[in-house]
């Protein structure tokens, strides 16, 4: 079978999770695709997921209530090596790179790492992904019996509902103890779309000029447009916004259908969290700026004057 | 107390990246210590700095030559002495956290340190496959850090905003932008770094392989459309750039 693991926030199912089977059909390899929902009182995700995987199942305990690497990890393999699973699929998600190298480990098994192709290759897997600060397409090949995989959010069409949901089984976990103890939580969402699910996003850089200014120009521009927010690595590591937001090498990776970078001036550790983007917008007062390089469509102006006429002209 | 901090190095992130048939070619191409692991290195001498009991800081490097120069940076800012398995075969991750957990028992480790992504491969995942096989905890993409006896309390990222956690050593730890502001090293202190152990180790007594077979690599570039408006109007250029969103791209309604 093909193992894929859930992801839900909010008592909801992640788009990513139906990338994920887009991604498992993809490979054209045999047996049911399979989604493993781990958490504490997700009947509601399980049964989404079944409308459209092959069947689910659904570990619901109290041992499972917060995400943990090893415990998850442990999971995963437990039920791969039990369902004899010869794919594992994970979401290229921060938690899911953190701990699809574990369950790699665990069964012995090549990683195909933030995939954003897949397909099956003889006993194996061939995947696309991207390397050098997504400047670098590359192609990998794994051969084995089992092959666990992580895929990159955003690279796989969602998986429409079947015409008839999978079945839904319970499954029993020996879990080990968690040895992380979390003593503080400050879970930053952002009020708006998801970024990995926005058909547009508008980023402010630090062109935007102070937390104020994401009220008055970034937010309602992207309210008009029915946008998400992002932001640079600055704007958060200068507490205008949060981490939640970030777009670049250590924040998201997101590729909207438009990406609107408002003050942002192009560092490549950005350019490799929204590059792939497909129409990118900027404006920036610099010409120089290296974002017109990849811009689509830009305004050499102030975001103090530019984006108050877009905000405008943008109402319906 | 002993502290093994992974480094590799990496073309600078301003640098162009070329393809010489089926993979990048970095002859002549500006190579840096990895900008995440270098916060690794000076996370180590901090721990040590702030009293934490840290007998010994080893920097390891697994990869080609290159990678001297980023051992001897690690040396002159402040590590105590340097391993370099030394190899131009590329193994993936996984595969490579065999390596790097041998080395992390021989050398009785019990923090390991390396960056949370690698520039070049992109990858995420040496700290935790070493972790796994280490049997060790992990805590990944850590933005704060602080070491008492061998209890790890900190800060880091997770998928929605942040954590702070609590751990006992061993234990391994990746790093990022925001943890530290890593120093320069000194001129007498890169003169010290001469002289101190650079410990060459041959690949195949870690018995590692790749399990990944890197079939091709190309550079694929998006043909970006480059319609730039002059904002001397703003109203205007907005305007434009509405219409064109609407109605060329219709991206927006």
């Amino acid at each position: 079978m093909i193992l894929i693991v859930a992801e839900y926030s909010g008592g909801k199912l992640a788009k990513s999770t139906l990338e994920m089977v887009t991604a498992a059909r993809q490979t054209g390899r045999e047996g049911p695709v399979t989604v493993l929902v781990l958490g504490q009182n997700v009947a509601g995700v399980a049964t989404e997921a079944a409308a459209v995987a092959d069947q689910v199942l659904v570990a619901d305990s109290a041992a499972l209530s917060t995400y943990n690497a090893e415990t998850w990890a442990a999971a995963a393999a437990q039920i791969a090596q039990e369902g004899e699973a010869h794919t594992v699929i994970v979401g290229g998600s921060r938690s899911g790179r953190e701990y699809a190298p574990r369950v790699a480990v665990k069964l012995d098994a090549p990683y195909l790492e933030d995939v954003i192709s897949l397909s099956g290759s003889g006993e194996g897997l061939q995947a696309q992904r991207y390397t050098y600060l997504a400047r670098v397409t590359e192609t990998v090949e794994a051969q084995g019996p089992v092959i666990v995989v992580s895929a990159k959010p955003g690279s796989f069409a969602a998986a429409a509902p079947a015409a008839q949901p999978g079945e839904q089984y319970d499954v029993d976990l020996e879990l080990p103890e968690s040895r992380v103890s979390v003593t503080g939580r400050n879970v930053e969402k952002s009020s708006r779309v998801a970024l990995a699910e926005a058909d547009i996003i508008v980023t402010g850089g630090r062109g935007v000029g102070n937390a104020e200014n994401f009220g008055k120009y970034v937010e309602p521009l992207a309210d008009n447009l029915g946008a998400g927010v992002g932001a640079t690595r600055a704007v958060v590591d200068a507490g205008w916004r949060p981490y939640a937001e970030q777009v670049g090498q250590t924040g998201k990776t997101v590729q909207p259908g438009a990406y609107i970078a408002l003050g942002v001036s192009g560092a490549v550790q950005h350019l490799s969290g929204m590059g792939k983007s497909k129409y990118i917008v900027a404006i920036n007062k610099d010409a120089e700026a290296p974002i017109f390089k990849v811009a689509d469509y830009g305004i050499v102006g102030d975001v103090n004057e530019i984006v108050p006429a877009l905000i405008e002209a943008s109402k319906r | 107390m002993k502290i093994l901090t992974l480094i590799r190095q990496v073309p600078d992130a301003e640098a162009r990246v070329r393809l010489s048939g089926n993979a990048v070619d970095l002859d002549g191409t500006t190579v840096v210590m990895d900008g995440m692991d270098e916060y690794g290195v000076e996370e180590a001498l901090r721990l040590r700095e702030s009293g934490a009991g840290v007998e010994e800081i080893v920097a390891l490097a697994i990869g080609p030559k290159r990678n001297e120069d980023a051992l001897r940076t690690a040396l002159a800012m402040g590590a105590d002495r340097a391993v370099h398995v030394e190899t131009d075969e590329r193994l993936d991750a996984v595969s490579l956290s065999q390596v790097v957990a041998q080395l992390a028992q021989t050398e009785q480790t019990d923090l390991i340190l390396v960056g949370g992504q690698e520039a070049d491969w992109d990858s995420q995942a040496l700290g935790a496959a070493t972790a796994e096989r280490l049997g060790w905890p992990q805590l990944t993409w850590t933005n704060e850090l602080k070491l008492d006896g061998d209890k790890l309390t900190g800060r880091h990222d997770v998928d929605e905003g942040n954590e702070s956690f609590e751990a006992s050593l061993p234990a391994v730890v990746t790093t990022q932008q925001g943890l530290n502001e890593p120093r320069y090293p000194t001129l007498p202190n890169i003169m010290k770094a001469k002289k101190k152990e650079l410990r060459k180790d041959d690949l195949a007594t870690y018995g590692a392989q790749s399990r990944v077979k890197f079939v091709g690599a190309e550079i694929q570039t998006r043909a970006r459309l480059n319609k730039i408006i002059d904002g001397k109007d703003p109203q205007a250029a907005a305007a434009q750039l509405i219409d064109l969103l609407r109605n060329e791209a219709k991206v927006i309604k």
